[in-house]
């Protein structure tokens, strides 16, 4: 199994790819639109090096010696035979020729520059005005501005862009979360079977989240970092080809020593993960019991355990965190080496007058504009790896087989007027196509107004039968029916109405009491509730609660056990449906308000069909029809009396009360 | 934090002092590039200039970034080592500590808390160390020496620095405080995303059988819709860092070339030259002192969650079990005597007592069990045995000793506890049942012997691998009957002086309950058992039962007795068998 799975990975990651793509379809013109501003932004971000070339070139001729007005000054000098001379509406009178010349005389041919500028300080003011280099304020005045409107369009643009996928990402998560709600409710309960809440929760969480998240961070950055280095690169060879290759060639060894230590990294990540997961199970597991830990003096083994494993996590955690810590100082030196690779380059180009200074400014910044992206998508890559897997557990779950469409079923059955025959003819069940036989061939005749008790030991299949008249699990064989119609012709919405039904397993959400007994019928008052919650003893309990009926459940609460089974008691007793199930419905209740509870039911389904698990044999004593149940087999039915008659298998669990 | 960092020990303060020698180095080489750099402009720059020259220069630089790449790689691992060796330390204390405080304690924490303090709060401080110190030396150091290093440059430059540093911090203050109280939301609205989800499937069930989908889905969708829109909101927010930061940094870059042309144009020949390289310097050094200051800023987004962690952290460490142990050792007189005296209890910060004047005393291979109705205090009185609470007033003894003056492995290798709901630990039957450190090993025979006891026998003899099969983390893979039946068989494996059963036999059948009883029985003549139960018939047979009522005792005495005597043992009994029945039993 492990070893394919690598093999698959390549192809899953396409598929899921392409089923991302498919999914995102309805956000498309948003999407579009951020793409065309990160290409947009990215090429102004590309051209905006080669004006900046150009105002360090203005800037640089502001400063540099016009070679050419120096040699038009000797020869006029020359000639000039004492009389003042006009350069350029200057006039330079004799006087200034003569100190021009005296100055002058000083230098030789290897003069550093340096020299020369220093010299040109002390002339008179009509040669300097000839002879000293002139700033073009005007050009450098326009650059500048063009320059600006570039910057302030391109963050206007990424501002929209991000805005852009900010609404993409956000509003995709809530549609999916959205999706993932509506789908638990749509499929069998066969599939809760068989997953863990746990893994559904992550799901909506964890995975939605990482989805979201990449959505917003690498997809759009994507489509600029590629422009970007794209458009870097054609700049580059464009301007220089000499320098391109430097640049190219100096920044892509560094990345590849990169990609080399993402992958490797990747792999300790994903052990971190899975370390920290082992971590967690543990942490919970011992947590969760404390009070068994503690008495068995289990401390020791805990600590052992939590040792090995916290201390692969540490092991795990230092390699993955160092392995990506490298990555920004390698990202900065080969930056600088780049810079040096391109100076020392250039500088030979333009020892060679190939090249003006401004040519090597602007390489210095589509070396940066090359490298940042490149490793940008680097980075984006493994998001958009773990990103696909995410969507892969999300669309898994989307994409379970739903329960049964049931829009053309057009027969239902009136809750007030439904009498509650229910009969179960040779019944037949299993939970799994192979697995074993659950209910067996199972019939039995159920008259309006009776009360059935079903017993057996664990396992025996009671909570079965009741899912299958819920219509929770399809029956394999044979068929129950309602006053005489079929329940597959029935919605399951209809028999759920019919019927009320209160679980053992007590079931409260985060809200109020009241809210908590309404639960979705908004008809019910707040009289009734009150009525009801007196009828089984609980009124007096909420009264001393903080804001008696108003007042919040939460997790944390002291609630006993007992009293939340009473409130789930109410909030049935509160829905008023023709039939009762009660599975196992008070075993956290003390027997004695136990009686009170199966008082007030009786009186309020009196005439009613109602169905009845329970340990306790004492509960069903007076139920009109028993059923005994032995792996999935009635293998007794009658009342008390006759079944303790029988002296059989019902006598004998009866029996086994008064044992020690 | 402060406090939690004096679990840094001295070798690993060494290291940090190492790393911020090393910070310190690294930004110095840093901060030296821009001097070469503008060695080369200038070189580039002037005629005549030697190709030899640009190489040294060149090749400096290039000695510059490579030592601060190293010394970056070091303090990275020195950092990645303290942080990971510091969190490691940090959750195994939190650990013990969990398993040292008492229930009460843990009960105000909850355990989902607890179990979240102990995982993803120790992660946020880690991060906070490996990332938040190394740019809480870094930034600064390069502010400043950045700042010093161009402070006597042109003072034009200077102030246009300044400007662009002052607008990024707005914006990021702004920014932050707008979305920082959000974040707290957003955190919340998660947390009851995930709550209705969990809702959902727990109560599948009971949500189909009430029809109750759509009123579920619409609570869902509420809560969705105002999650998604508090983190629109935030993203939309944190969506204007990024350009405003890009386009300060380029337009500082152009006004500084602005700046430095008209500089340039007034200034004296002599001075030009020079100019032009600090201006290219004066970018390069303006772009570092920004950085520094968005990294300074990075900080004060990670410090305050990583600050609200290490309170919920140190809250904790902090906490002193209300159980604190004697070191009695254990050696007694008697055995398996077990006497409540006057014994009363109330939670620590509750009016109403839970148990009042309760007083009894138990003989060597006695069973006595407690009956009464839901919230009566039967748990509540078993529980203050192996001392998961301790009495608010009078004395509980064992042996004679009061459970308080005995030290902890003393106490419990008296005692075993079967707890109401049946727990299995990660791993095989055998390891479930051989659990902890009892005083004797408890040897392959006797775990064979306590299953065949519990009535375990069958169904674990039917797994695949017999008593080595794996059993799952809360003992998924297994019926809650026979869940139960593997955590009797623990406490019986133990061989204790005194089994406390509370309600353990709820999840098994009558006939499974009576034959398990029988068995038990006959294997622990010599020991004493507390049996709390809701079935008369599991208790019939005891030889003291205690009736329980509002954490009073308002009878004791036999089935028999009681049935005279007790109005309320009476209508218990009543309530679940017939008079002729009991009479007969």
């Amino acid at each position: 199994m492990r070893k394919n799975n690598k093999f698959e990975k390549a192809n899953d990651f396409s598929s899921s790819i392409k089923r991302l793509i498919k999914e995102i379809k309805p956000f498309k013109v948003l999407i579009i639109i951020s793409f065309v501003l990160a290409i947009c932004g990215s090429i102004l971000t590309i051209i905006t090096p080669k004006r900046l070339t150009k105002l360090t070139d203005t800037i640089q001729a502001g400063l540099t010696i016009d070679k050419n007005n120096i040699k038009l000054l000797n020869e006029k000098i020359a000639l000039s035979q004492g009389q003042d001379i006009v350069i350029d509406g200057n006039i330079i009178t004799f006087e200034d020729q003569m100190i021009y010349i005296n100055e002058f005389k000083n230098l030789s041919s290897n003069s550093s520059v340096t020299e020369i500028y220093d010299l040109i300080d002390n002339l008179p003011e009509s040669i300097q005005n000839v002879i000293k280099p002139k700033m073009n304020m005007e050009t450098i005045r326009n650059i500048c501005l063009l320059l600006m409107s570039f910057y302030l369009i391109s963050a206007l643009f990424s501002y929209i862009q991000s805005l852009c996928m900010t609404n993409v990402s956000n509003k995709f998560a809530m549609n999916l979360r959205d999706r993932i709600s509506k789908k638990i409710n749509k499929l069998p309960l066969k599939y809760f079977d068989a997953h863990q809440n746990g893994d559904i929760l992550s799901r909506v969480t964890n995975d939605v989240d990482t989805l979201a998240q990449t959505l917003n961070n690498s997809l759009s950055s994507l489509a600029s970092n590629i422009t970007l280095c794209l458009g870097s690169i054609i700049m580059m060879f464009k301007t220089n080809s000499i320098l391109a290759i430097t640049s190219i060639g100096s920044s892509l060894l560094g990345l590849s020593i990169m990609f080399i230590i993402l992958i490797k990294s990747q792999k300790y990540f994903v052990q971190r993960q899975t370390e920290l997961g082992a971590l967690n199970s543990h942490i919970e597991e011992v947590y969760s019991s404390l009070n068994i830990v503690n008495t068995y003096n289990g401390k020791e083994i805990s600590e052992e355990k939590f040792d090995k494993c916290n201390d692969r996590v540490c092991k795990c955690s230092i390699k993955s965190e160092f392995l990506s810590g490298l990555m920004q100082p390698i990202m900065s030196f080969i930056g600088n080496f780049g810079y040096v690779a391109v100076c020392i380059t250039g500088a030979l180009l333009a020892y060679n007058n190939h090249i003006t200074f401004g040519v090597i400014i602007a390489f210095i910044t589509y070396v940066r504009l090359f490298t940042m992206p490149l490793s940008q998508i680097a980075q984006g890559l493994t998001f958009i790896q773990s990103a696909a897997a995410a969507s892969e557990r999300v669309f898994e779950f989307l994409d379970e087989k739903e329960l049964e469409n049931e829009k053309t079923k057009t027969l239902t059955l009136d809750k007030s007027k439904v009498k509650g025959n229910i009969e179960f003819k040779n019944v037949s069940f299993k939970y799994d196509d192979n697995g074993k036989t659950i209910i067996n061939d199972f019939s039995a005749s159920v008259k309006s107004g009776q009360k059935i008790a079903i017993v057996g030991p664990t396992g025996a299949g009671k909570t079965t039968m009741v899912n299958l008249l819920m219509k929770f699990y399809e029956i394999n064989d044979g068929l129950i029916t309602i006053d005489g119609i079929n329940i597959k012709d029935l919605t399951r919405e209809n028999i759920h109405n019919l019927f009320t039904m209160v679980l053992q397993d007590t079931w409260l959400f985060e809200g109020t009491i009241k809210e908590n007994i309404k639960f979705n019928h908004k008809e019910i008052n707040d009289e009734e509730v009150k009525s009801v919650c007196k009828y089984i003893g609980l009124d007096h309990f909420i009264k001393t609660l903080p804001n008696s009926y108003d007042s919040k459940i939460s997790e944390n609460d002291s609630i006993s056990a007992g009293q939340k089974q009473l409130l789930t008691i109410a909030r049935g007793m509160c829905e008023k449906a023709p039939l009762l199930i009660l599975d196992e419905a008070t075993s956290n209740v003390d027997t004695r308000t136990e009686e009170l509870v199966q008082k007030a039911m009786d009186k309020l389904m009196e005439g009613k069909t109602s169905f009845i698990i329970a340990h306790r044999l004492s509960t069903i004593k007076n139920a009109d029809l028993i059923l005994v149940m032995n792996e999935g087999n009635i293998i007794e039915q009658g009342n008390h009396e006759s079944l303790m008659k029988k002296n059989g298998f019902y006598a004998k669990l009866y029996n086994s009360q008064f044992e020690l | 934090m402060m406090k939690l960092f004096k679990n840094i020990n001295l070798k690993e303060w060494l290291m940090i002092l190492i790393c911020l020698i090393l910070v310190f180095i690294q930004v110095w080489l840093e901060l030296k590039m821009p001097d070469y750099m503008s060695q080369i402009t200038v070189l580039l720059q002037g005629e005549g200039s030697k190709m030899k020259d640009i190489l040294t220069n060149g090749g400096f630089m290039l000695l510059c970034a490579f030592g601060s790449l190293i010394s970056a790689i070091i303090t990275s691992y020195l950092l990645t080592i303290i942080s990971s060796k510091f969190a490691k330390r940090l959750r195994r204390k939190i650990f013990s500590k969990t398993l040292n405080i008492s229930p009460a304690e843990v009960k105000k924490f909850s355990i989902s808390s607890l179990i979240t303090r102990t995982t993803n709060d120790v992660n946020q401080v880690e991060m906070f160390l490996s990332m938040g110190v190394m740019l809480l030396f870094k930034a600064p150091i390069t502010a400043i020496w950045g700042i010093k290093k161009i402070l006597n440059k042109s003072w034009q430059w200077s102030a246009l620095t300044a400007g662009a540093i002052v607008i990024i911090l707005l914006t990021i203050g702004i920014i932050v405080s707008i979305v920082m109280p959000r974040f707290s939301i957003v955190q919340k609205l998660i947390d009851k995303v995930n709550r209705i989800i969990r809702e959902n499937l727990t109560g599948i069930r009971v949500i189909r059988a009430f029809n109750a989908e759509k009123y579920q889905e619409n609570k869902f969708n509420t809560e969705n819709k105002k999650l998604t829109n508090t983190q629109l909101f935030n993203q939309k927010c944190f969506a204007v860092l990024q350009p405003v930061m890009q386009t300060s940094m380029n337009l500082l870059t152009l006004g500084i070339y602005f700046i430095g042309a008209i500089l340039i144009k007034n200034s004296l020949m002599a001075n030009k030259l020079t100019l032009f390289g600090d201006m290219v310097v004066f970018s390069s050094y303006a772009m570092q002192i920004i950085m520094s200051f968005v990294m300074l800023s990075m900080i004060f987004m990670i410090l305050p969650r990583a600050n609200v962690s290490a309170k919920r952290i140190n809250e904790v460490l902090d906490t002193e079990s209300s159980i604190i142990y004697g070191n009695y050792s254990g050696k007694t007189a008697e055995s398996g005597v077990v006497e409540f005296k006057n014994v009363s209890f109330k939670y620590p910060d509750a009016d109403e007592y839970l148990l009042k004047d309760i007083s009894f005393k138990v003989e060597k291979g006695q069973t006595i069990a407690f009956i009464g109705s839901t919230g009566s205090g039967k748990s509540t009185l078993i529980n203050l045995v192996p001392r998961f609470y301790d009495a608010t007033e009078g004395e509980v003894l064992v042996d004679g000793v009061n459970v308080k003056d005995y030290n902890k492995d003393a106490l419990n290798n008296k005692i075993g506890y079967v707890s109401q709901k049946a727990v299995m630990f990660d791993g095989t039957v055998k390891s479930n049942i051989t659990y902890g450190k009892s005083k004797n090993k408890i040897t392959d025979e006797k775990v064979k012997e306590a299953i065949k006891v519990a009535q375990a026998q069958d169904f674990v003899l039917k797994m695949d691998k017999t008593y080595d099969s794996h059993i799952a983390s809360r003992g998924t893979n297994i019926s809650g009957g026979q869940k139960q039946r593997l955590s009797i068989a623990r406490a019986i494996a133990k061989d204790p002086e005194i089994y406390i059963f509370d309600d353990s036999f709820s999840a098994l059948d009558y006939k499974t309950d009576s034959v398990l009883r029988k068995e038990l029985k006959k294997y622990t003549k010599n020991a004493t058992t507390l049996i709390v139960a809701q079935r008369i018939g599991t208790i019939l047979n005891a030889d003291k039962i205690i009736v329980l009522d509002n954490g009073k005792v308002v009878g004791s005495g036999t089935h028999k007795e009681l049935l005279e005597n007790c109005d309320v043992y009476k209508e218990i009994a009543y309530s679940q068998l017939s008079r002729k029945e009991l009479e007969n039993a």
